[in-house]
């Protein structure tokens, strides 16, 4: 079989999406350097170093915690008797649906001055709470939001897991400690390696809880300095730390997956049953705290202060607007995004070189590019350079494609490498033109990836919020900045509604995307 | 499937562009930058859509921020006014020469005191700062009458502040031209030992107060209008501070034009429309809030001390400006806003 060419009407588009990706980053590169020697002395501030070792104290506990809370869950819940097994998975990865941002606001609710908790111990005497404002806020919030990636991820590798390896090791006397020390656990450890990067990935680029926590990350800083300061170059090189940081952990990532053939089962039959005995009751236990605290308390907040709208005589004033203006943008992107990675991805695929293949990496810098980079970058190129599109929604929109754009590549090349070359070649040889061959077949038999991708997009984008809250045009509000708005200044049920709302219109998606295996299914707010 | 993504497109763009609100009003429209806050300005705004027919986007945000955020727009900027919180925010953007002068007859309803002496903004309302706090806790004789007392101990973790608000940003501001760069980093260094707890803005200050949170706050005076509003019962009162202290400045929000308007009329429009006599009374009659009106003849809400018996700092207002830039370093170099 002879490789064609990459044609140029496949090149052109490619290159030109690519760019686009490219662009935000490349030109906040630029900003930070033509401010000169004077924007990098922010890095010689004794502050940086404390935010960023702040930053990275956070990344590490919220991993830690997601992998104490995701992989027990995960273990009880695919190999053990453990009581109502079926009801806990089912429930245990739905706090998916819950934004970064939503958590915290729950936790606000409940845990907070003024929150649900404070009023039923009012007249217990409680007159105050222990702190929720700062770490252990922005740590519980993001734990809640992160630890189904352990969870769904653990849980996958467990059921693939050999059983007869298990077995091997209990008949050589092991005991059932020491299998799962010696035997599962390193056989869990790729798996669990990509969950805690992933999960490290979205503390990092977090920017919604942290900041409604109001602990100082370095996503919340960057947009501080962004907000108060008269020379924004700060904002930039800060903003470019934390791209390094982002990149860095990447490189983490694409490390741990090398090599990663975990020993694939070829047994059919299911590994056994593990009895719990005395411990079924207190595992139960485990596992009921972590649904009720992470998924049971949250929405019982969020509808307690939706009602207490009511109660006020306010009503619950639905945000449908906004919900319209979510909705439409979300999927304006997602479509946008769809098409835009199809060059791309059929260059790389189906005309595999050296260029495509760097094209095709170049094209997941999204990946490394938290939301409230690509939002200050874009906020300052088209302030100076591009003013008639100037916070109009073509640049939101823009800004949403270049963030979620590795997203709808992964889900439209996976599709591609699923499609034989050969069935194109054959409708070639019938004498199709290129684009006939790709609208009548290829595009038909990857319409699934492509629905996928867009799903994805279309999900992350709805809950997108820093991008938002720079680039959105004046008076453009959509449901994560009425939740941020109302949430920033306490007023819990005014925010609630929308977060609720907020909840209900994505829970479909990430239901449908969790269902097809895909991790990957949420990027923080 | 293609002519089917490109409809679907096409139908959603237009739904998208509809929600943007591109629509103008009967009488074209106006781009306001807010620093001042929904829920105080926006009965302004609907008002000034109905009587005049000109439809208002109005783009909220922190004073500062919105200052900033024009700077780095310069020319280009969408905004045809800036309606700010501070004359501090004011003469930052003034200072990058975007500000258009206002028509004298605008300016002359408001006294020298409370305007631009170039005649680039004018304020719309006054305040003074105060202290709120909690009566439950505290008799008015045992809240402080100088906020330099406020580093002592006794008030650690007791005080609320807004640090990255701009009313707080002119108080302190006010402490630097009043008082000079060491005497305030010290006060704010003090301050800071204290742990005092921060909000994002005054009225959840005030809330916190009246929950009993907190004891002291240093806010506006007339937040407390707000939270009572909320809770009749709440127990807060505002303590005025007398004499030349920092914290008993009184200062404005105002409102200026920008150079580079695209509707310099309908701007003008609405800067008359704020000094209207009907605009000044709705801060005495109709706002919860109860802000100092500044047009002579329409005396305050009552209750309050007479705007003319407030003294504080020996400054004037547009020397604010010049010093917002410098205020943000220090509060951020005291790490009060990071």
């Amino acid at each position: 079989m002879t490789r064609a060419r990459a044609p140029v009407a496949l090149a052109v588009p490619a290159i030109a999406a690519v760019a686009l990706v490219v662009l935000p980053l490349a030109y906040l590169v630029l900003r930070a350097v033509g401010g000169g020697l004077d924007a990098f002395e922010v890095l010689q501030r004794p502050g940086t170093l404390t935010l960023v070792g702040k930053t990275l104290a956070l990344v590490a506990a919220v991993t830690g915690s997601a992998l104490f809370v995701g992989l027990p869950l995960a273990w009880l819940v695919t190999r053990t008797d453990l009581p109502a097994r079926r009801l806990i998975a089912v429930a245990a990865p739905l706090p998916l649906v819950i934004p970064s941002y939503v958590a915290a606001l729950a936790l606000l609710g409940a845990f907070g001055p003024r929150g649900l908790l404070q009023q039923l111990l009012e007249p217990l005497g409680v007159e105050r709470l222990p702190e929720i404002y700062g770490f252990v806020g922005a740590w519980l919030a993001l734990t809640l939001s992160t630890y189904p990636y352990v969870f769904l991820l653990a849980g996958a590798a467990l059921r693939g897991l050999d059983p007869a390896l298990e077995d091997a090791a209990r008949g050589l006397g092991r005991s059932r400690w020491g299998v799962f020390r010696r035997v599962t656990l390193p056989a869990l450890r790729p798996s669990l390696g990509a969950a805690s990067l992933l999960v490290a990935l979205y503390t990092l680029s977090d920017f919604g809880a942290v900041s409604l926590m109001q602990y100082n990350a370095l996503t919340r800083s960057i947009y501080v300095q962004y907000r108060s300061l008269f020379d924004r170059t700060p904002a930039a090189v800060l903003a470019l730390v934390l791209v390094a940081l982002a990149a860095a952990l990447l490189v983490l990532e694409q490390r741990s997956r090398r090599g990663v053939r975990a020993s694939a089962s070829g047994a059919e039959r299911p590994p056994k049953t593990i009895p719990l005995g005395s411990w079924r009751w207190p595992a139960f236990a485990f596992c009921a705290a972590v649904v009720a605290f992470f998924l049971v308390v949250p929405l019982t907040v969020l509808v307690y202060w939706s009602a207490r709208a009511v109660e006020l005589g306010r009503g619950i004033a639905f945000a449908w607007e906004a919900a319209l203006s979510s909705v439409s943008v979300s999927a304006l992107a997602a479509v946008i995004a769809v098409v835009a990675v199809l060059p791309v991805a059929l260059l790389a695929e189906r005309h595999p070189a050296r260029w495509t293949r760097s094209l095709e990496r170049l094209g997941y810098t999204g990946n490394a590019l938290p939301g409230i980079v690509i939002a200050l970058s874009l906020v300052f190129f088209a302030a100076n350079y591009l003013t008639p599109l100037y916070q109009t929604l073509a640049l939101l929109v823009f800004a949403y494609v270049v963030r979620f754009f590795p997203q709808a590549l992964a889900g439209v090349e996976s599709a591609l490498q699923a499609v034989h070359p050969r069935i194109e070649e054959a409708a070639r040889s019938l004498g199709h033109g290129p684009v006939r061959v790709l609208a009548t077949v290829t595009v038909p038999l990857i319409r699934r990836g492509m629905l996928a991708g867009a799903a994805l997009v279309f999900l992350n984008a709805m809950k997108e919020l820093p991008a938002t809250l720079l680039l959105r045009p004046t008076g453009f509000e959509t449901l994560a900045t009425e939740i941020w708005k109302y949430t920033a200044v306490g007023s819990y049920s005014r925010a609630a509604p929308p977060a609720l709302l907020l909840i209900l219109v994505s829970a479909p998606f990430v239901y449908l995307l969790a269902a097809r295996g895909e991790s990957d299914v949420s990027a923080p707010g | 499937m293609k002519k089917a993504i490109v409809l679907a497109a096409v139908a959603l763009f237009g739904v998208a562009a509809g929600c943007g609100g591109d629509d103008a009003g009967a009488n074209g429209k106006l781009v306001v930058y807010s620093g001042r806050e929904e829920e105080l300005v926006k009965p302004l705004f609907d008002r000034f859509e109905q009587e005049t027919g000109i439809k208002v986007e109005v783009r909220y945000g922190d004073s500062a921020e919105l200052a900033a955020t024009i700077a780095e727009e310069g020319d280009n900027s969408p905004a045809d006014v800036f309606f700010a919180q501070d004359p501090g925010s004011l003469g930052a953007v003034e200072r990058e020469g975007l500000l258009a002068k206002l028509p004298q007859a605008a300016l002359d309803r408001v006294p020298e005191r409370f305007r631009d002496p170039k005649g680039h903004w004018v304020g719309t309302s006054g305040r003074s700062r105060v202290i709120v706090y909690n009566a439950d806790a505290l008799s008015e004789d045992q809240v402080p009458d100088s906020v330099f007392d406020l580093t002592d101990p006794k008030w650690k973790g007791k005080i609320g502040i807004a640090p990255t608000n701009a009313s707080f940003q002119a108080f302190v501001g006010a402490m630097l031209v009043a008082l000079g760069e060491a005497r305030t980093r010290d006060w704010l260094e003090g301050l800071k030992a204290n742990d005092p707890k921060r909000y994002e803005k005054n009225l959840p200050v005030v809330e916190a107060v009246a929950a009993g949170e907190i004891e002291l706050g240093l806010v506006n005076h007339y937040y407390l209008y707000l939270a009572r509003e909320e809770n009749p019962d709440a127990p807060v009162a505002n303590h005025f501070l007398t004499g030349k202290d920092p914290g008993a400045l009184v200062s404005v929000a105002g409102v200026a034009i920008l150079q580079s308007a695209d509707h310099a009329d309908a701007a003008r429009t609405f800067v008359e429309f704020l000094l209207s006599n009907e605009s000044q009374r709705f801060y005495v009659d109709e706002a919860e809030e109860a802000e100092y009106p500044l047009v002579a003849g329409i005396d305050a809400k009552a209750g309050l001390p007479p705007l003319e018996s407030l003294q504080g700092p020996q400054i004037t207002l547009d020397d604010l400006g010049p010093e917002l830039e410098r205020t943000l370093e220090l509060l951020n170099e005291v790490g009060l806003t990071t």
